[in-house]
């Protein structure tokens, strides 16, 4: 159906646009800024914050410009005076019940009622200060999250992320009037109820109500202290967007100038967990192989099919807590920063020669579940903690302001080895249908001894932001101990942001779906989209950072994980194949069911 | 301007043998829906719930809507302070709400009712659902495609607003929705639906019944017809009265004050104040005050301050919370209040939060929050001496 066109005027300026566009969206197109808090690109729209309000000509009401369509002859006053004194009353409200101690509060400088604040520099605060003294205390329970109900503004945009991008419902709108706030089931501690710690709700915070659990202290302190090996392993997504907290324009790949930075910072070995990624393909994809013969070959009804993948922390305790029946498909597969860590301190630690003791490995992450993933018991497969400290790509980029480099003059650097080199198949891991794509090209080698039928290897079918994708791949001229596959259609699926993959979990359950090997990313977008990315997100700068992911992979010599020579090397010295005895000792774990509340 | 003396009405509560509720549905219905709607414009009934929405439009805009499913809603939420006469209603007759709902639901083409009924009357659940299922069998009886269900409410005043009624009716926290879209395009499961005050339903069964002409004989040109008022506070004669609508508040304090009427609180908390020396010119009608029926009645051993401070603590604690202006402003005028009695605010605060109200009339998100204004400016314009030593 073709929609109308609507005239209006906006500030005396007419314009035309589509009936339903929203007078926020209109005046922007004049390039006429209308001040939001509540609004943000992923979500519904809640017009509660009421910092939007507009006039409209002969209507009673200020309008919310966010949440109201224009219409035929609209006039439009987005600077009148009564919208003026509106939105200062609106500001002074928010303020006299936030707790601006925005000096000493982590998100100094990264807040948008801060930002508002300095824009309109109203002295005379005539209100009287409402914050409540029990609200000032932290909710630290969480390894990932940390919440503080003193900043919050009730703006709900966490509520919405969580109930409608990840399907979590972990934080929820309680009570009314004075007595209103943003809370978890029965008030309590974030860590005893179902978050996922996927941080999606940190992304979306205009202020300092919610921010990741930080470990910036204790990570300098490791590096300071001279008894300390301390090694640092980076992920996919962090080099295609932690130059936007640094100053540069979202799409940017930082890779070189990122591993420079971390040897300056003073780790001692700069690692990368797409080395892991590229193992985490061999013994994930055996995993699948081996799950395929038992079900086709064996007739063994006992194998859970389709196998889902682990590497996403928050996908993995959202399926322990939702889809408890579920958890026997998940891959035994640890996540890549996982398998880095029990490597790096058995392996690894020989290879250097230093006592795994005395070995501190830190992670920089796209994510905030990975430090609840960190602080797993199952994780300490080296006889110690596999990896103690997680950073958020926020969190990075602040040790390097304070650490005083000039990020944008650095020089690219390569990272060290072993441990160091990856293919382009594990970059991809950093977005959603990476992992797939990754597992398609080696498994589908491994089982024709031809290369995967897709021009350059790119498998378009699972790539793009399509909620949930899928795939069929038609096996032709097996190898002989594969002939078994002969002629299958493998059907796969990747669902990113939990909210999908509910919905593909429910088809699962339901047993009407016939897929072999399902991809699942807890974020939107995959990792680029992950919780500790930088700050804002949306649509538009996650598909930037997945561009940039792609052109990663391009830029590779070798773009297949069983290609990688140092995952050869490793295999021959140590681990002898996927799916051995060592591997099982170190590289893969099982899972727990959770309750729901 | 217009003005009738007081007089008692007998319409509501009247029970005509010869045309009972289920007959004045029989009746009506062999008219067409056109015939119906104007009827209802000519009558010029307009909502009783307060906002005075002329009722007939309302019909007739849901009838213009295409869906295969529409609704009629009865809001029974009956919760603003000083208002219980749709509880009197529900109890005496309510089988004139059936009849109307009945006839709305024949206008706009609905096959489902519903009345929405606060969570504090479940006490009288039991009889009126007995009263439901039989009027639905007489329906049923008579091949009329239509059925009523009740719905209990959870004690939230906002639920009252329509919107909020029906994310609450959905299952969902109640909270108003943003406008548009308005229930007559999207409202009880975003589905195009007529939502009436009790006392405009059975309003509607009545005109049906009587025919328009008589019902607008009464009032005056602005205020068609009469009005049931809850009485309350200061009076010897506290209760429910039908009154002719455009009276003046000095001959309805004649007849319900005790001698030694202040002030009174037309409308509810959500209402005016008006101040004994402006009873001769205040017209109770939508020309003058509105009022959903309540009627406080102060006299001279009260305390403004306290009235002020008790509507106060309810809004405050009554907003649903989500929009910036009634969630923190209702708090501030509460607080702003007691700083100036206590002196630690000067008397001038007062203007600045007057001048919040105004914020809060025309930038928050429902009429909880933007009615707040009206009791804080007239109490505080007519007492301010009282507010503040």
């Amino acid at each position: 159906m073709s929609k109308y066109m609507v005239n209006l005027k906006i500030n005396n300026t007419p314009i035309q646009v589509e009936e339903g566009t929203t007078i926020l969206d209109a005046a922007k197109r004049l390039n006429f800024r209308i001040p939001t808090l509540c609004n943000h690109p992923d979500l519904s729209v809640a017009g509660n914050c009421r910092v939007c309000v507009v006039e409209v000509k002969g209507a009673r009401l200020l309008a919310a410009s966010c949440a109201t369509p224009v219409s035929e002859g609209m006039e439009v006053n987005t600077n009148s005076e009564k919208v003026r004194i509106a939105r200062k009353h609106v500001l002074e409200l928010l303020l006299s019940e936030h707790n601006a101690d925005c000096t000493k509060c982590f998100k100094n400088g990264h807040c948008e009622l801060q930002e508002l604040a300095s824009e309109y520099r109203y002295g005379d605060h005539i209100f009287i200060d409402l914050v409540k003294a029990k609200d000032k205390i932290l909710d630290i329970s969480s390894p990932s999250i940390t919440r503080d109900a003193s900043k919050c503004i009730r703006c709900q945009r966490c509520v919405r992320t969580c109930t409608e991008l990840q399907a979590v419902s972990a934080l929820a709108v309680v009570h009314k009037g004075d007595h209103q706030i943003i809370s978890t089931f029965l008030n309590k501690p974030l860590n005893d109820v179902v978050c996922t710690n996927c941080g999606q709700c940190i992304n979306r915070c205009p202020t300092g109500a919610l921010y990741e659990r930080n470990y910036i202290e204790d990570v300098w302190h490791a590096i300071y202290d001279p008894n300390k090996f301390v090694v640092v392993e980076t992920a996919p997504a962090t080099r295609v967007a932690l130059g936007e907290d640094l100053g540069l324009e979202p799409g940017h790949r930082v890779t070189g100038k990122m591993v420079s930075a971390l040897r300056k910072m003073g780790f001692n070995k700069v690692l990368d967990t797409d080395f892991t990624a590229d193992l985490t393909i061999m013994e994930e994809g055996t995993e699948l192989l081996t799950r395929l013969k038992r079900a086709l070959v064996d007739k063994d009804e006992t194998v859970k099919l389709p196998l889902l993948t682990s590497c996403s922390p928050g996908w993995v305790k959202f399926q322990e807590h939702m889809f408890p029946d579920l958890i026997d498909n998940l891959s035994s597969c640890k996540s890549p920063q996982q398998m880095f860590g029990a490597l790096a301190k058995t392996y690894y630690a020989d290879k250097v020669n230093i006592k795994a003791e005395n070995m501190v490995v830190v992670s920089i992450m796209p994510c905030t579940a990975k430090k609840f993933e960190c602080n797993r018991s199952e994780m300490r497969d080296s006889g110690f903690k596999d990896v103690d400290y997680v950073l958020t790509t926020r969190e990075l980029a602040m040790m390097i302001k304070q650490a005083g480099i000039e990020f944008d003059k650095l020089e690219d650097e390569s990272y060290d080895s072993i441990l160091g080199e990856s293919t382009g198949a594990a970059v991809i891991f950093g977005t959603t249908g990476g992992v797939m794509e990754a597992a398609l090209r080696t498994a589908y080698e491994i089982i024709t001894g031809n290369e995967v039928p897709f021009t350059n290897l790119n498998i378009q079918p699972v790539r793009g932001m399509e909620g949930v994708k899928e795939a069929s791949i038609k096996i032709k001229n097996t190898k002989p101990e594969w002939n078994f596959l002969e002629g299958v259609e493998l059907n796969v699926a990747v669902a990113h942001g939990l909210a999908n993959a509910k919905q593909l979990m429910e088809l699962v359950q339901s047993g009407k779906s016939n897929y072999h090997f399902i991809e699942v990313m807890g974020c939107p977008g995959g990792c680029i989209g992950g919780g500790g990315q930088p700050i804002p997100t949306s649509a538009e700068i996650r598909k930037r950072r997945a561009e940039a992911i792609y052109a990663e992979d391009m830029g590779k010599t070798i773009r297949k994980s069983h290609e990688n020579p140092e995952v050869a090397e490793v295999y021959k010295e140590y681990l002898t194949h996927p799916l051995g005895h060592k591997s099982h000792e170190l590289l893969h774990t099982h899972y727990k069911v959770r309750k729901r509340y | 301007m217009e003005q009738k003396q007081l007089k008692k009405i007998d319409i509501i509560f009247g029970w005509d043998d010869k045309c009972t509720p289920i007959q004045v549905v029989e009746k009506t219905i062999k008219k067409t829906a056109e015939s119906i709607i104007l009827d209802m414009i000519d009558s010029g009934l307009k909502g009783r719930g307060g906002a005075g929405f002329p009722t007939g439009l309302k019909w007739k805009f849901t009838r213009n809507e295409e869906s295969d499913v529409k609704y009629v809603i009865c809001n029974a939420d009956e919760g603003e302070p000083g208002t219980f006469k749709d509880r009197e209603i529900l109890d005496r007759v309510p089988e004139k709400i059936f009849s109307g709902m009945t006839i709305c639901a024949y206008v706009i083409g609905a096959r489902e009712g519903y009345i929405y009924i606060r969570g504090e009357y479940n006490f009288m659940l039991k009889t009126l659902q007995q009263k439901v299922d039989l009027f639905n069998q007489q329906l049923h009886d008579k091949k009329v495609d239509f059925q009523i269900y009740l719905r209990s409410g959870s004690g939230a005043y906002v639920c009252g607003e329509e919107s909020a009624l029906f994310e609450s009716m959905e299952g969902k926290r109640g909270e108003p929705r943003n406008k548009p879209p308005y229930p007559t395009v999207a409202g009880y499961n975003s589905k195009p639906t007529v939502i009436n005050n009790v006392e405009t339903l059975v309003y509607t069964s009545e005109i049906c019944r009587m025919g328009p002409e008589q019902f607008k004989a009464l009032g005056t040109k602005d205020s068609r017809g009469s009005k049931v008022f809850s009485v309350s506070g200061d009076t010897p004669i506290a209760g429910i009265y039908e009154l002719e609508l455009g009276m003046s508040l000095k001959d309805f304090v004649e007849d319900f004050g005790d001698g030694d009427t202040k002030a009174i609180q037309v409308g509810g908390a959500s209402g005016h104040c008006v101040p004994r020396k402006k009873f001769n010119d205040t017209i109770i009608g939508f020309e003058g005050i509105p009022t959903g029926g309540s009627m406080m009645i102060f006299n001279s051993s009260r305390s403004m301050y306290n009235v002020l401070h008790d509507y106060l603590e309810f809004f405050t604690e009554e907003s649903c919370g989500q929009c910036t202006p009634c969630r923190i402003g209702c708090q501030q005028l509460l607080k702003g209040i007691e700083a100036v009695k206590k002196g630690e605010r000067p008397p001038t605060y007062l203007d600045d939060l007057k001048r919040l109200t105004a914020t809060m009339k025309i930038a928050a998100k429902c009429g909880l929050g933007q009615s707040v204004a009206n009791p804080f400016t007239s109490i505080v314009d007519n007492f301010r001496e009282e507010i503040i030593y």
